[in-house]
C-alpha cells in the first residue's frame, strides 16, 4: 500500500503574527516557519502504519515556493521515502492546491491520501474534502484514530457532538486531527540520511490547471482590541464584581 | 438568485446553529431557501418552515442520509445549486466536512468561517486563529460560504409558515459506511450556546480535579470547556475543547482556571463579553484578554469562589 502525505509550510504556531501596515497581509519576512501541526500528524500515522508492516511506501508532497521543500524535507527525515515539490508562485486557494494533488495523485496511484484537516495560517479546513470530491473517493476528516483493515479503514471522527466512527474503502482521504498521535522529531542521523532521498521537482505550469485566485483579498488587518482588564486582589472582590459591576452572575 | 441554506439536524430536531445560519444567509439574501436531508426528519422540517426567515423548505429523505455523511449529501445539493447564487452552513464539523466537497464539484472556491457579511459577494472572515480579519471579495459565480454561528444572532424560530417541497433523493455512495456515533450526554448548556463558560487547562492536574470546575459550573448553570493542553493530557473529552480547532464560544461570561492561554485557545473564547482568568503564574497571557484577572492557586481559589457564590442570594440562570 503507497501513502501520499500532503504537507504545508506555514508560519510557526508559536510565532505572534503582525499584520502588514498597507493592510496586504501580515509579515512573513524574518519569521520562523514550520510544517503545519496538523500534517505532522499526518506524517507520523503514515510512518506508523509502513512500521507495522501495513503500507510499503510514503510520498511527502507540498505545493509552493522554492522555501516550501523543507517541509517535505522534514517529513523524509521522519520516515517518508520520496518528496514531491510543485512549485508554484503567489497565492494558491485550496481549490486550486486539491486540484495539483489531484493530478498527482493520477500519476502516482497512491491508495491513501492524509494531510492535516486544517491549515493554521487561512484557517480554510478546505483541501483534503475537495480533493475527495475530485477523486469521487470516501473522506474521513478530522480523525483522531485510524484502524487499517483490508481493503478498508476504520476511523474515528472527532465533531461537535463527540466522536464518530465511519468504515470507509480504499482508496480514500484522510484528514488528520492533531490527537491522532505524537508526532515524532527527527533524529540526526535521519535527517543526515533525509538529504539522499530523492525530491521530484514539478513546476505547476506543466500540469495543465489554471490555479488563478477567486477569492480577492481586499484587506487584512489587526481584529478590535480587548480594551484593558483589571487584576482583582481576591474571590470575594472578584465575584462582587461579576455581580455588580459586570451583572453577569 | 436566492440562497440556499443547509439546514443542521438530528432528524428530529434542528441543531440550534442552523439559526445563526438562517440570519448570515438572510443577511446576503432576502430570499432564503432550506434544504433538510435525512431520514424520518419531517418534525425538524417542520421546525425549519417556522423560521420566519426561511421562504422555502426542501425536504428530501432517504435511509442513506440518516447519518449525514457528506458523500451522500454533496451531489444533491450540487444539483439544487443550479437555482441558487450562494449555498450556505455553519462552520462546526458539520458544515467544514460537508461543503468543501460541494465547492469542489461546483468548481468553486469556498469562502470559509465569516465573521460578518459585508454585501453579497464581500465577507469577513479570521485568518492565523482570529490575529487577523481578512475582508474577501469572492468572484465565482456560485458562492459556497460556511458562517461562523457564534458571530450571527439565532434567527426567530416561530412565526414563519414557509411551504414544505419534497425533493429528488440521489443515490448512496457505497464507499463510506457509518458505524457509530458517540454522543456525550449532559443536562448542562451546550458548550457553543451557553451563557456562561467555566474552562479548565493543564492547571488542573487531573481530570478528577475537573470536578471543581463542574461544581462552579453546575452553580452558576454554566458549559464546561476546556483548553487543548486539558484534552490532550486526557483530563477531559474532545468535544469540550475551545480554540482554534475546537469550539469558538462567544459567551456572556467565560472563566478560564488554570489556562495559560495559548494563541490557539485564545482564538476559541477572546470574544467573549466578559473573560475571567484564575491562574497562579501572573505574567500567563490569559491576563492579556481578561476583564478580571486574579493571580491565585486555583486549588485553594476555587473552593473559595463556590463559598463566596453559595453566600448570593441569587444568581443569574
Amino acid at each position: 500500500m503507497k501513502i501520499l502525505v500532503a504537507v504545508k509550510r506555514v508560519i510557526d504556531y508559536n510565532v505572534q503574527i503582525r499584520v502588514k501596515e498597507d493592510g496586504s497581509g501580515v509579515v512573513t519576512d524574518n519569521v520562523k516557519m514550520s510544517t503545519n501541526p496538523p500534517d505532522d500528524n499526518a506524517i507520523e500515522e503514515a510512518v506508523k502504519i509502513k512500521e507495522a508492516g501495513k503500507a510499503t511506501e510514503i510520498v511527502a508532497i507540498t505545493v509552493g515556493g522554492e522555501k516550501s521543500q523543507e517541509t517535505v524535507r522534514k517529513a523524509l527525515a521522519v520516515g517518508a521515502d520520496k518528496g514531491i515539490h510543485v512549485k508554484t508562485e503567489g497565492v494558491l486557494e485550496p481549490l486550486a492546491v486539491s486540484k495539483i494533488i489531484q493530478k498527482i495523485v493520477e500519476k502516482e496511484k497512491p491508495d491513501l491520501v492524509f494531510m492535516g484537516k486544517q491549515a493554521i495560517d487561512d484557517d480554510c479546513n478546505q483541501t483534503g474534502q475537495m480533493l475527495s470530491a475530485l477523486l469521487n473517493w470516501p473522506q474521513a476528516t478530522f480523525a483522531s484514530k485510524i484502524e487499517v483493515k483490508d481493503n478498508t479503514l476504520e476511523v474515528t471522527r472527532e465533531i461537535d457532538e463527540g466522536l464518530e466512527t465511519i468504515e470507509i474503502n480504499i482508496p480514500a482521504i484522510v484528514t488528520c486531527d492533531l490527537r491522532l498521535n505524537e508526532p515524532r522529531y527527527a533524529s540526526l542521523p535521519n535527517i543526515m540520511k533525509a538529504k539522499k532521498k530523492p525530491i521530484e521537482e514539478i513546476n505547476v505550469s506543466d500540469l495543465g490547471i489554471d490555479t488563478t485566485p477567486r477569492v480577492e483579498q481586499i484587506k487584512v488587518e489587526e481584529p478590535p482590541k480587548r480594551k484593558a482588564g483589571i487584576k482583582v486582589a481576591n474571590v470575594a472582590e472578584l465575584v462582587q464584581k461579576l455581580k455588580n459591576e459586570a451583572k453577569v452572575i | 438568485m436566492a440562497v440556499l441554506l443547509i439546514a443542521e439536524h438530528n432528524n428530529k430536531e434542528l441543531r440550534p446553529f442552523t439559526l445563526n445560519a438562517a440570519t448570515a444567509a438572510s443577511q446576503i439574501d432576502a430570499e432564503v431557501h432550506a434544504v433538510i436531508i435525512g431520514q424520518n426528519s419531517e418534525s425538524a422540517a417542520k421546525k425549519l418552515s417556522e423560521l420566519p426567515v426561511v421562504k422555502k423548505v426542501i425536504s428530501i429523505e432517504a435511509p442513506h442520509y440518516e447519518n449525514f455523511t457528506a458523500e451522500n449529501f454533496a451531489p444533491v445539493i450540487v444539483k439544487l445549486a443550479e437555482n441558487y447564487s450562494h449555498i450556505v452552513c455553519s462552520a462546526n464539523t458539520f458544515g467544514k466536512n460537508l461543503m468543501p466537497r460541494i465547492a469542489a464539484h461546483l468548481d468553486t472556491s469556498q469562502v470559509s468561517d465569516i465573521i460578518k457579511v459585508i454585501s453579497p459577494d464581500t465577507f469577513l472572515r479570521p485568518i492565523y486563529a482570529g490575529n487577523a480579519f481578512a475582508t474577501v471579495k469572492t468572484n465565482d459565480a456560485k458562492k459556497c460560504v460556511t458562517i461562523r454561528p457564534t458571530s450571527f444572532e439565532p434567527c426567530e424560530s416561530s412565526g414563519g409558515n414557509a411551504t414544505i417541497e419534497k425533493g429528488e433523493a440521489g443515490e448512496e455512495f457505497s464507499n463510506t459506511k457509518f458505524i457509530k456515533r458517540e454522543e456525550i450526554k449532559s443536562d448542562r448548556p451546550e458548550l457553543g450556546t451557553a451563557r456562561i463558560v467555566v474552562s479548565g487547562g493543564r492547571g488542573m492536574q487531573s481530570g478528577d480535579n475537573f470536578k471543581l470546575i463542574t461544581e462552579v459550573a453546575d452553580k452558576l448553570g454554566a458549559a464546561i470547556g476546556a483548553s487543548r493542553a486539558a484534552v490532550d493530557a486526557g483530563y477531559i473529552s474532545n468535544d469540550h475543547q475551545v480554540g482554534q480547532t475546537g469550539k469558538v464560544v462567544v459567551p456572556d461570561l467565560y472563566i478560564a482556571i488554570g489556562i495559560s492561554g495559548a494563541i490557539q485557545h485564545l482564538a476559541g473564547m477572546k470574544e467573549s463579553k466578559v473573560i475571567v482568568a484564575i491562574n497562579k503564574d501572573g505574567e500567563a497571557p490569559i491576563f492579556s484578554v481578561a476583564d478580571y484577572g486574579l493571580e491565585a492557586d486555583l486549588f485553594e481559589a476555587l473552593p473559595q469562589f463556590m463559598e463566596e457564590l453559595n453566600k448570593l442570594n441569587t444568581i443569574q440562570k
